[in-house]
């Protein structure tokens, strides 16, 4: 497959020196990325590497002790994260983090709140404004969302319902609903079988390359013939260091990263 | 029924059928006739349902029509059809038809080699895909198909890296036809005018139970008898709703929507996606239904889960309510008179349960319902009967257009496929075949006279199943002639009747009966996984898979006690002696079943004969080394040792 290039001037995301500590625990040390435009970005390393951690500094959860984090030239470190998500950016969880009582729609419907202008007057009156953004969203989420995902079946069903890896799905739809610029997704394949795999990976590829979308992701991922497939940058890192970046072709030679994995059967097979 | 609506029915009257008249001249009548005023189809699109009338019927069907002419269609030429329930794969269909061309259509699970041999066969030179899987297949076989030459798709999702010059999508498909309609704006109607209804214009590859698919060639005038000749005693109301979401490559579905369709003029609806099309029924309605035995099964199951799911006081209703249900069936069937005291009941039935069934299994307004394709058993029959749902036998193959007999209301024998249809004759040869004999036979296998001359006797069918005619002048078929079974010892016995028995039991999904030749009668099962899997976890039985629930000792004793039950009304010789579970379900990708679920016996026998040997064995259990084939392609090796038990 051929990636595009993007254009290098068009940086989206900035990791600069971070570090963050947890007592007497570093849990990452000096991490610096930048994340173009248009990009799927990787993010491999052994458990306990620190990739979530980095995810939840992007996102916000966490707060890194030093270093900066720009996001569209802009510096967000002392952003809260429902500042961060109205900026754009949209996060899925390696452990499903949905509201299991609720159904598919509302759960995505959620995803969409904070775009939602109309004040409790103008929406208990349903007045001409809030109409028309009603309808606007429904169709947003109906033909961008649902039907992307082909969720149609379990549009109604409360999500505890559902089997896992439906779950999965109506987590990236309820991203996806904010319609982010960038989306962290943080082990989207986990646990899923194969079928799920190639449907997950096909998802990733739509809302990155399809025109309407287009959206950057940032993808944390174990599953390393998924990650060498369709991403346009790696970045490798263990223990809370970094230690490789480039291509899918450079990191998978790179001789640290597979020090880094030594012990781990193939880790560049995927699951067959 | 009640008296005004049989007025109704009677005034609808259809109009004669002529040599002259194809399906798309009467395309052009109903838009003309209806046009803007009247919805022709609804989608349910975005979770909504999205009507389209007539005008926008005709649109469509004219841009795509003179777009397959600017492509170069010539009149004869196949064009091969391939994806779900949806406007756009009937649009295609008849624009290809109004161009005088032939349309082919696919099964949309068909794999490589089915593709392959279909589309070079058939010498199509299009193919309609409806996704990017479809136009995956076409191009998959593209090399191999020389004649085939352009690939239109429709749904846009996932088709941005194909850049291939032969590829193109409806839209640009339409955009080619209406500048050819800008310079000759009369060209679609004179196409419509040039055909005559001795012309062909469904090629359909039968999956048949042995050897490789024969093409059936069928005229517009055998289409349009066959619908008339339907109608005309069971008549449908141009007010009428039916929902298409069987496969179109499947005959009876071309019969509904298209044949039926246009001469009645009903709405047509498709559901949103094939998983939430039994949603969508419930949420349309329909007046009017027909599908393979398989679908009646279902909802039975689904019903018979739902019941062993309820609690206490519901299922006491229910159990109450079918029985009163039953009983009024049963004296009507026997067609005797139902005394006022049960009437008064079964209103009261119907009140409390069979009203509230019928609309969750979306048949609240259904007047007709009809099972064809294969043999439906007799106790899903009642069941429906018991519920107030008029369910009838078709019996009818492709090469007479689907159907020659039918029941007719009020006269409904399980055992027996109906009487002819009108226009249709029906003769016993000597060995027992059954013969026919109506405007809608076929014309002949395409490329394929030998089959031709061997089923094609001078107009009449020869069906290549056997039967006889009963004393109330029903036909009843035996199994296809290849398929009746004698025990050593002569006696004679049906598998296909003890199969539909079995899978009367929610627990199982597929039954292949076995005793040809042998001292005693055997069953290869396969489980509902679903079901089973469910009555599992209430018993706190642990498994993993499909494979491993199946072996369970509490499966097994659960699964004699089904095959007990069966075994309990039969006469002695055809009770079932021993069973086995099968590790999974019979599967029509794997070739045991044909497209329309009709068990191949002659592959699974192959296939599956250590297992045949071991039931007629004194052994318990039979290791099993065998290669199972996806729907992608890839294969997987199973190696695996199955217990077999006895029933009584």
């Amino acid at each position: 497959m051929v990636h595009a290039t993007p254009d290098p001037g068009n940086s989206l995301l900035k990791l600069d020196n971070i570090q963050m500590v947890f007592g007497k625990v570093t849990a990452l040390t000096d991490i610096s990325l930048e994340v173009r435009k248009g990009q799927i970005y990787s993010i491999i390393g052994p458990n306990g590497a620190g990739k979530t951690v980095m995810m939840n500094c992007i996102s916000g959860l966490y707060r890194p002790q030093k270093g900066d984090i720009y996001y569209k030239g802009q510096r967000i470190n002392h952003l809260r994260p429902y500042k961060r998500a109205s900026l754009g950016i949209a996060r899925t969880f390696q452990k499903i983090e949905l509201f299991g009582g609720m159904t598919v729609l509302d759960n995505i419907r959620l995803g969409r709140h904070i775009h939602l202008k109309s004040g409790i007057l103008s929406g208990s009156l349903y007045l001409g404004p809030t109409k028309k953004e009603e309808v606007a969203n429904r169709e947003f989420i109906e033909q961008d969302i649902i039907d992307l995902l082909e969720i149609e079946h379990i549009r109604d069903k409360t999500v505890h319902m559902l089997p896992y890896g439906l779950q999965k799905r109506v987590e990236l739809g309820r991203a996806l609903a904010l319609n982010p610029e960038l989306i962290l997704l943080d082990e989207p394949l986990a646990g899923l079988n194969l079928e799920e795999v190639e449907d997950m990976a096909r998802f990733i590829q739509d809302i990155n390359k399809e025109e309407r979308w287009q959206v950057t992701c940032i993808l944390v991922e174990h599953d390393m013939g998924v990650v060498m497939d369709i991403s346009d940058r790696v970045f490798a890192m263990s223990f809370g260091h970094p230690i490789s970046e480039g291509t899918p072709e450079e990191v998978q030679n790179d001789p640290e990263v597979i020090k880094a994995y030594l012990g781990e059967e193939d880790i560049y097979a995927t699951r067959r | 029924m009640p008296h005004g609506d049989e007025l109704m029915q009677h005034s609808q009257s259809l109009e004669p059928i002529s040599k002259e008249l194809t399906i798309p001249k009467l395309f052009s009548q109903r838009c003309r006739q209806y046009g803007k005023d009247k919805v022709a189809m609804r989608e349910k699109e975005f979770g909504i349902w999205r009507p389209f009338t007539w005008q926008d019927y005709y649109d469509n069907v004219k841009y795509i029509s003179l777009g397959f002419i600017s492509l170069g269609l010539q009149r004869g030429d196949k064009v091969a059809l391939m994806g779900a329930n949806r406007p756009e794969g009937l649009w295609t269909e008849m624009g290809a038809m109004c161009a005088g061309g032939i349309c082919v259509w696919l099964f949309q699970e068909s794999m490589h080699e089915e593709v392959k041999y279909i589309i070079d066969h058939s010498d199509a030179r299009f193919f309609v895909g409806e996704t990017q899987e479809e136009v995956d297949k076409a191009l998959g076989v593209v090399d191999e198909c020389p004649k085939l030459e352009k690939i239109v798709w429709d749904d846009p999702k996932g088709m941005r890296t194909y850049s291939q010059d032969f590829l193109l999508s409806i839209r640009q498909l339409q955009e080619f036809g209406k500048e050819l309609d800008a310079k000759d704006p009369e060209l679609f109607e004179r196409m419509i005018q040039e055909g005559h209804g001795d012309e062909v214009c469904l090629l359909f590859y039968t999956s048949g139970t042995t050897g490789l698919p024969k093409g059936v060639l069928l005229s517009h005038w055998n289409m349009l008898t066959m619908g008339k000749n339907l109608m005309s005693i069971d008549p449908c109301q141009p007010t009428d709703d039916f929902v298409s979401y069987l496969p179109f490559a499947w005959i009876g579905e071309q019969m509904m929507s298209i044949s039926c369709g246009l001469q009645v003029g009903y709405a047509i609806n498709f559901p949103e996606e094939p998983e939430t099309a039994m949603e969508n029924i419930r949420e349309i309605g329909p007046h009017v239904m027909f599908a393979p035995p398989r679908m009646w099964e279902g909802m039975t199951r689904r019903v018979q889960v739902k019941y062993m799911d309820s609690a206490w006081l519901k299922r006491k209703m229910y159990e109450m309510g079918t029985a009163i249900g039953y009983k009024v069936a049963d004296l009507k069937l026997d067609k005797q008179q139902v005394p006022w005291h049960l009437k008064l009941l079964n209103s009261l039935a119907h009140l409390l349960l069979q009203k509230k069934l019928k609309d969750h299994l979306g048949l609240s307004r259904i007047r007709r319902a009809y099972t064809g394709g294969a043999a439906l058993g007799p106790d899903h029959f009642r069941f429906f009967h018991a519920l107030g749902v008029n369910l009838k036998q078709i019996y009818g193959q492709t090469e007479i257009a689907g159907i020659a007999f039918v029941h007719r209301d009020g006269d409904i024998k399980f055992d027996t496929v109906g009487t002819p249809i009108p226009e249709t004759q029906v003769s016993i040869a000597e060995d027992g075949e059954i013969l026919c004999s109506s405007p809608s036979v076929f014309l002949g296998y395409y490329k394929n006279p030998e089959a031709t001359e061997k089923n094609l006797d001078d107009g009449w069918l020869l069906t290549g199943d056997k039967g006889f005619i009963d004393e109330d002048n029903h036909l009843v078929v035996f199994d296809r002639s290849k398929d009746v079974m004698t025990l050593r010892d002569g006696r004679p016995f049906s598998p296909q009747y003890l199969e539909t028995r079995l899978k009367f039991s929610p627990y199982i999904q597929e039954a292949w009966v076995i005793g040809h030749e042998r001292d005693f009668i055997t069953a290869v099962i396969c489980i509902d996984y679903s079901v089973v899997g469910k009555w599992a976890d209430e018993q706190k039985i642990n498994y993993t898979s499909y494979r491993e629930l199946s072996q369970k000792q509490q499966v097994y004793d659960l699964i004699q006690k089904q095959v007990e039950h069966v075994n309990r009304f039969l006469p002695e010789p055809a009770r079932i002696h021993k069973f086995i579970n099968l590790f999974k379900v019979f599967d029509a990708d794997d070739e045991e079943l044909t497209r329309t679920n009709k068990l191949k016996r002659a592959v699974v026998g192959e296939r599956y004969k250590d297992i045949v040997e071991a039931l007629y064995s004194d052994r318990d259990s039979v290791h099993l080394d065998i290669t199972i084939t996806y729907e992608d392609g890839r294969e997987q090796h199973i190696k695996t040792d199955l217990r077999i038990q006895k029933a009584i």
